[in-house]
C-alpha cells in the first residue's frame, strides 16, 4: 500500500467500496497514508495488522523476489485469504509457499467461498477496474487480466456477481475448479464464464469437474490457438509442451463437458448473452 | 530456458552428479587433441536443443583422433529438425551395462515437484510412460522437505533399481535434487543414467530447463543464454524489456495483457482465412501502462520486421484509460518520426474500455495518414488482415 502500485490500487479499491483497514510495511510502521481524505494506517507486520484491525484479507502487491516472504508471513499470521497480485514468481518460491499453505491448512478449498476478490458494486480486492461493469448475475473466472476486463466490458449491460482472476503462472492458488464450485454454490450467480489459455491441464480438469458437479450453464473461452510449441506467451505458464497444453485440446474437453466455447471473446460474450436470456 | 547437453553436464558436475569427461568444440580440428588425451576414442555429439538427434545422425562414435576430427566435421553444420549444429561435445566413452532414467520436475497439476525414475532408460521417457507405465515410478517431492535420505530410498525402491546400485543411485538423486534447487530448475533429467562395466553409476546425457523468473537470484545463468540462436527481433525486444515472440505471419500485433494478445493472434488468424491466409507476425504484450515510450519501442520492433505488412494495435483500457493510450500512440508515432524511423505500414487501432470515446477522438483528431480506427476487435482484425493481404 506504500509502494507506487499498491498505492494506486488501494485508492481504486477504496473507491469501489472495499473496506481497507491497513497496509503493511515494516519500515513505515506507525505512519498512515491519506487516500482522498481517508487515512489508512501502516503496520509493521501482517500479524499486527490483523490484531489491531481484524483484517481477514491480504492483497499482496510486492515484487516477485519478495512474494514468497510476504505470502509466508500472511499464512503465519493466519490470514483468511491472500490475494497474490504479483505474477512471474519463481516456481521454486510458489511451490514452496503452496506447500507451506498446505501444511498450515490454509489452501483454498473448492467449498470455500473466500475466493471472490471482485464483487461489482460491493468490494474489490485486486486490480480489476471497478467501473467497467455493473453488478449482475454472471460469475467470471479467468487466467488473464485483460481478457477479464474485455469480457466484463462486453457484458457490462448484464453485469457480474463476482470476477476471480486466478493468474497465468505455472503454480496458482485458487483454480478454475475452486471458482466454479464457489459460483455453483452462490445464490447471486446464474451463469458462469470461464476463461482459459494454453499450458498445463487446468481447463481439462475443470471440464471433468463441470461434467460431474456443475449444473449452472458455463460458457468458455480459450486463448492461444495460434501459439507455437515451446514458446512462453507472456504468462509464465502459457506454453504448449509437445502435444500437451494446446488450446484445441482444452476447447474439445470443455465442449465434451457441455460447455459452449466461443471462438473469439465477442462470440463468447454472445453465447453468455443467449444463456442469460 | 532449456540448456544444451554440455551446459547440463557442467552443472551436474558442479553439484556432484557423476559425469564422464566432456569438452565442447566449434571447430572439428579441436577434436584431435581431446581424443588423443582420452586414448583415441570419443563420442561426438551434436549440441542441439531438440530430441532425436541420435536417429538423425548427430551422435557418432570415433575410433581414433583422426576419426574424431572427421566425425566432428561431418556433424558440425548439420541440420537436425531445423536446428543447425554450431557446437559438438566430445564425451569419453563408457562401457555400458545398463541404462536407467531419473528426473525431477514441476508437476503443475498437483502444484508440487515430482521425481520420476525407471530402469528403462536410454529411450524417450514419453514412450516408456505410454507403453510401459508400470516401469516409470512417479514420487511427489515436497518443495520444503526436499530429497532426504528417506525420500531418495523411496524413489529407488519405487523404481526397483537393482540392489547393487541402489546406494549409488540414491546419492545421485540427492545431488540431482541439489541441481534442481540451487539452479532454480523446472526440469533436471538424466537419460541415460548408466551402470558401467565396473559397477559405477554415471550420468551420460542430461536435460536441464531453468526458470527465467528466478534470473534475479541467478546471475550466472545469463552466461548460459544462446545468443546466437535467438531471433534478432526477439533479442532486440528483450533488450528493451518487451514481451515479444516472433511468428511467421504478416500482421504485426501489439496489445496489452498476455491473454488479450494471445486472443488477438487467434482472432487475426481467423480473419486471415478470408484474406489469403495471412497470419499474425508476432506476439507482443506491452503491458497495462501502454506509455508513449513503450508503445514506440514496440512499434519500432514490429516495423523493423520485414515480414510485417500491416500492424494491429489492440488495446483494452482497464486501469489505464483509453485517452492515455491514444496519446501514447500519437506520441509514439511522432517519437519514431523524430528518430528518423521509416513508419510506412498501415496501422489499425482498436481502443475499447475506459474512456474509449475520448481515446478514439484523440486518434481521429491526430488524423495520422497511416492510422485507421476500427472500434471492435473482430472488425479491426479483419481490416488488418485485409491490409496485409494486399
Amino acid at each position: 500500500m506504500t509502494g507506487a502500485t499498491g498505492m494506486k490500487h488501494t485508492k481504486l479499491m477504496l473507491a469501489d467500496g472495499t473496506n481497507i483497514v491497513g497496509g503493511v510495511n515494516p519500515r513505515k510502521a506507525g505512519t498512515s497514508v491519506d487516500f482522498d481524505g481517508t487515512s489508512v494506517p501502516v503496520f509493521g507486520s501482517v500479524a499486527e495488522a490483523i490484531e489491531k484491525t481484524g483484517a481477514d484479507v491480504s492483497v499482496i502487491f510486492v515484487p516477485p523476489a519478495f512474494a514468497k516472504a510476504a505470502v509466508v508471513e500472511a499464512i503465519d499470521a493466519e490470514i483468511g485469504l491472500a490475494v497474490v497480485i504479483t505474477e512471474g514468481i519463481a516456481v521454486h518460491d510458489s511451490a514452496s509457499f503452496w506447500a507451506y499453505a498446505g501444511e498450515k491448512g490454509k489452501r483454498p478449498g473448492s467449498s470455500a467461498r473466500t475466493a471472490r476478490p471482485d464483487h461489482p458494486g460491493q468490494s474489490n480486492a485486486g486490480i480489476i477496474p471497478g467501473d467497467i461493469t455493473k453488478p449482475g448475475r454472471i460469475g467470471l473466472v479467468s487466467k488473464s487480466g485483460t481478457l477479464t476486463y474485455q469480457m466484463m466490458y462486453e457484458l457490462r449491460d448484464i453485469g457480474f456477481s463476482s470476477a476471480v482472476g486466478i493468474g497465468g503462472d505455472p503454480i496458482i492458488g485458487t483454480t478454475h475448479i475452486d471458482a466454479l464450485q464457489a459460483f455453483q454454490d452462490d445464490a447471486d450467480t446464474d451463469i458462469i464464464v470461464m476463461i482459459g489459455e494454453i499450458g498445463g491441464d487446468a481447463e481439462e480438469r475443470a471440464a471433468a469437474y463441470i461434467q460431474e458437479h456443475i449444473t449452472k450453464p458455463v460458457v468458455g473461452y480459450v486463448a492461444g490457438f495460434t501459439a507455437p510449441e515451446g514458446k512462453t506467451m507472456g504468462h509464465a505458464g502459457a506454453i504448449v509442451s509437445g502435444s500437451s497444453g494446446t488450446a484445441q485440446a482444452k476447447k474439445e474437453a470443455l465442449e465434451a463437458a457441455g460447455v459452449k466455447v466461443g471462438k473469439t471473446p465477442s462470440e463468447t460474450a454472445r453465447l453468455a448473452r443467449q444463456l442469460i436470456g | 530456458m532449456d540448456l544444451f547437453e554440455y551446459q547440463a553436464r557442467d552443472i551436474f558436475a558442479k553439484h556432484g552428479v557423476p559425469v564422464l569427461g566432456g569438452a565442447v568444440i566449434e571447430h572439428a580440428e579441436e577434436a584431435r587433441a581431446i581424443a588423443e588425451e582420452w586414448g583415441g576414442r570419443a563420442v561426438v555429439k551434436a549440441q542441439v536443443k531438440v530430441g532425436g538427434r541420435g536417429k538423425a545422425g548427430g551422435v557418432k562414435l570415433a575410433s581414433d583422433p583422426a576419426d574424431a576430427v572427421a566425425k566432428a566435421g561431418a556433424i558440425l553444420g548439420m541440420d537436425i529438425k531445423g536446428h543447425t549444429v554450431h557446437k559438438v561435445m566430445l564425451a569419453q566413452t563408457a562401457d555400458i551395462k545398463d541404462e536407467y532414467y531419473v528426473s525431477f520436475l514441476l508437476d503443475r497439476t498437483n502444484r508440487t515437484f515430482l521425481a520420476m525414475a525407471s530402469v528403462e532408460g536410454g529411450v524417450e521417457i514419453e514412450v516408456v510412460a505410454v507403453e510401459k507405465p508400470e516401469a516409470l515410478a512417479k514420487i511427489p517431492v515436497d518443495a520444503n522437505e526436499g530429497v532426504t535420505d528417506a525420500k531418495a530410498r523411496e524413489i529407488v525402491e519405487a523404481a526397483k533399481f537393482p540392489a547393487d546400485v541402489a546406494d549409488q543411485i540414491a546419492e545421485v538423486l540427492k545431488s540431482l535434487w541439489k541441481v534442481f534447487i540451487a539452479e532454480d530448475a523446472l526440469l533436471v533429467e538424466v537419460n541415460p543414467l548408466v551402470k558401467t562395466g565396473d559397477g559405477k553409476i554415471v550420468a551420460l546425457d542430461g536435460k536441464v530447463s531453468l526458470d527465467e523468473n528466478a534470473d534475479f537470484r541467478q546471475p550466472e545463468h545469463e552466461a548460459l543464454v544462446d545468443h546466437a540462436a535467438a531471433n534478432p527481433l526477439e533479442a532486440k525486444a528483450k533488450a528493451k524489456n518487451l514481451n515479444y515472440v516472433k511468428l511467421d505471419g504478416e500482421v504485426g500485433i501489439i496489445g496489452n495483457g498476455a491473454g488479450l494478445v494471445m486472443s488477438t493472434l487467434d482472432v487475426v488468424a481467423y480473419a486471415g482465412e478470408n484474406h489469403g491466409g495471412v497470419k499474425p507476425a508476432n506476439f507482443l504484450d506491452i503491458g497495462g501502462g501502454a506509455s508513449a515510450e513503450v508503445m514506440a519501442n514496440g512499434l519500432e520492433i514490429i516495423l523493423g520486421d520485414p515480414d510485417v505488412k500491416s500492424v494491429f494495435v489492440n488495446v483494452f483500457g482497464g486501469i489505464t484509460a483509453c485517452d492515455e493510450v491514444a496519446n501514447g500512440i500519437v506520441q509514439a508515432l511522432e517519437l519514431l518520426k523524430s528518430k528518423g524511423e521509416d513508419v510506412n505500414k498501415p496501422l489499425v487501432v482498436r481502443l475499447d474500455g475506459n474512456n474509449a470515446e475520448l481515446g478514439r477522438k484523440i486518434l481521429s483528431d491526430a488524423n495520422h495518414p497511416l492510422v485507421q480506427r476500427v472500434d471492435t476487435m473482430d472488425d479491426a482484425a479483419d481490416k488488418a488482415a485485409e491490409l496485409a493481404a494486399k
